[in-house]
């Protein structure tokens, strides 16, 4: 891992500890999830206990300790999507990637996450695959949308 | 000094004093899980809420955070308090069943069984095992993780932590008795914090006496007090101090 990355983002923000959620942020836009040797550097930098940055890094849902894929699939549990039969759906891409809801693939190229209530119920049900929303999704369709990424 | 009424009685406090430290100092007890007088408080448990009344309107807050105001009227056994407190005391007793401490106290507010569905947990969430890693021993070796239900104390990563000197304070400061500490020939052991430390030997009994981070720690800490006492288990530094006092007493003095 390149420290000096690490380095510029914790100089950015003058290393101070309370800016240390745009920091995690930015690590994590970097690297895709919070890698360990980065936090330990975080904690040499800003002179922080580590378990000051545990905390915050487990606290909100955006940050990951664990590598995510290349894409991220958030598939909707809302009420909208589970009536019109989202579960088939997230079974679907389950049994398409090989992984269960929460998990990654093994050559990092996707992770699944499930989501509460996008809000475009209209659309139900929804998944989304990073910035690119889905809607009315068939279970027929799924493998042809998983091939747009790669 | 600042007036107000406790249980109809008058009492004083100091400015930025809580309710709390007010009534227990003429002696109105309130009970506490998450209290220490040596920590900041933090308003965890919720089972030291007492009704505070303010220009005739109630309401319930914790006693332990709650600083004292002129002409306040708190009472700390009301119905609506009781009521408020059972509920707490129904929900910590389901989280923790099998806690003397909690039981004890759920008893006496006439809980048997809660209504609840019946967890295992021993610990609370209180934070005092936080607090006093972070404010006294000043090392942060644990810490509050995730969140909602899955909220729990632990190191970072769950492994053991490189801070950790394993002093035990935790232990000590824990009102459910969820953390071990115990001594294995020469390792002190904390199994919840993953903790394995070698302990040091006494340079005059041989007995093993604290984990040789913690007496590194406290060196750099002090220097001054000399290597020595850092390699003397305390009751032989009681015993090496007290021949020394009687040794000068009787030269100097002839008391003995
Ligand atoms: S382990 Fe004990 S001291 Fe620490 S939060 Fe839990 S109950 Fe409180
Ligand atoms: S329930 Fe899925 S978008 Fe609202
Ligand atoms: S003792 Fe006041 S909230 Fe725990």
């Amino acid at each position: 891992m390149d420290l000096e990355v690490i380095d510029k983002i914790a100089d950015r923000y003058k290393r101070k500890e309370s800016a240390l959620i745009g920091i995690l942020q930015d690590i994590q836009a970097q690297y895709n999830y919070l890698p360990k040797e980065a936090l330990l550097h975080i904690r040499e930098r800003l002179s922080i206990p580590l378990t000051h940055i545990l905390g915050v890094a487990t606290f909100y849902n955006i940050f990951t300790l664990k590598p995510r894929g290349r894409h991220l699939i958030n598939v909707c549990m809302g009420t909208a999507c589970h009536v019109k039969g989202v579960v088939r759906i997230l079974e679907k891409i389950e049994r398409e990637l090989g992984i269960k809801t929460g998990e990654t693939t093994a050559d990092l190229r996707f992770s699944l996450e499930p989501i509460r209530c996008l809000g475009c119920c209209s659309l139900a049900p929804v998944v989304k695959i990073d910035g690119d929303i889905y809607g009315k999704v068939k279970q027929e369709k799924v493998s042809r949308i998983l091939k747009k990424y790669e | 000094m600042i007036k107000l009424t406790i249980d109809n009685r008058e009492v004083e406090a100091r400015e930025g004093a809580t309710i709390l430290e007010a009534a227990r100092k003429v002696g109105i007890e309130i009970p506490t899980l998450c209290y220490h007088q040596a920590l900041t408080a933090y308003g965890a448990c919720r089972v030291c809420t007492v009704e505070i009344i303010r220009k005739e309107w109630s309401r319930l807050s914790t006693a332990c955070t709650y600083p004292v105001q002129k002409g306040i009227e708190v009472k700390t056994n009301s119905e609506k308090v009781k009521r408020a407190r059972k509920m707490i005391l129904e929900m910590l007793l389901a989280r923790c069943p099998n806690v003397k401490k909690i039981k004890d106290l759920a008893r006496d507010m006439g809980i048997e069984k809660p209504r609840f569905e019946l967890d295992n947990e021993e610990c609370i969430l209180c934070g005092l095992c936080v607090r006093v890693c972070e404010e006294i021993v000043g090392v942060s070796a644990i810490a509050f993780f995730n969140r909602g239900t899955e909220r729990e104390v632990n190191t970072p990563y769950e492994i053991n932590s490189d801070v950790c000197l394993g002093c035990g304070a935790c232990a000590v400061v824990c009102p459910t008795e969820a953390i071990k500490a115990e001594d294995i020939k020469e390792i002190r052991k904390i199994p919840l914090w993953h903790t394995e430390l070698k302990k040091r030997k006494c340079r005059l009994c041989g007995e093993f006496f604290a984990p040789e981070v913690e007496i590194d720690f406290l060196k750099k800490k002090d220097a001054r007090l000399g290597e020595e006492i850092f390699e003397t288990c305390p009751s032989c530094r009681k015993k090496e101090l007290g021949n020394k006092i009687l040794y000068t007493n009787s030269r100097r003095r002839k008391y003995v």
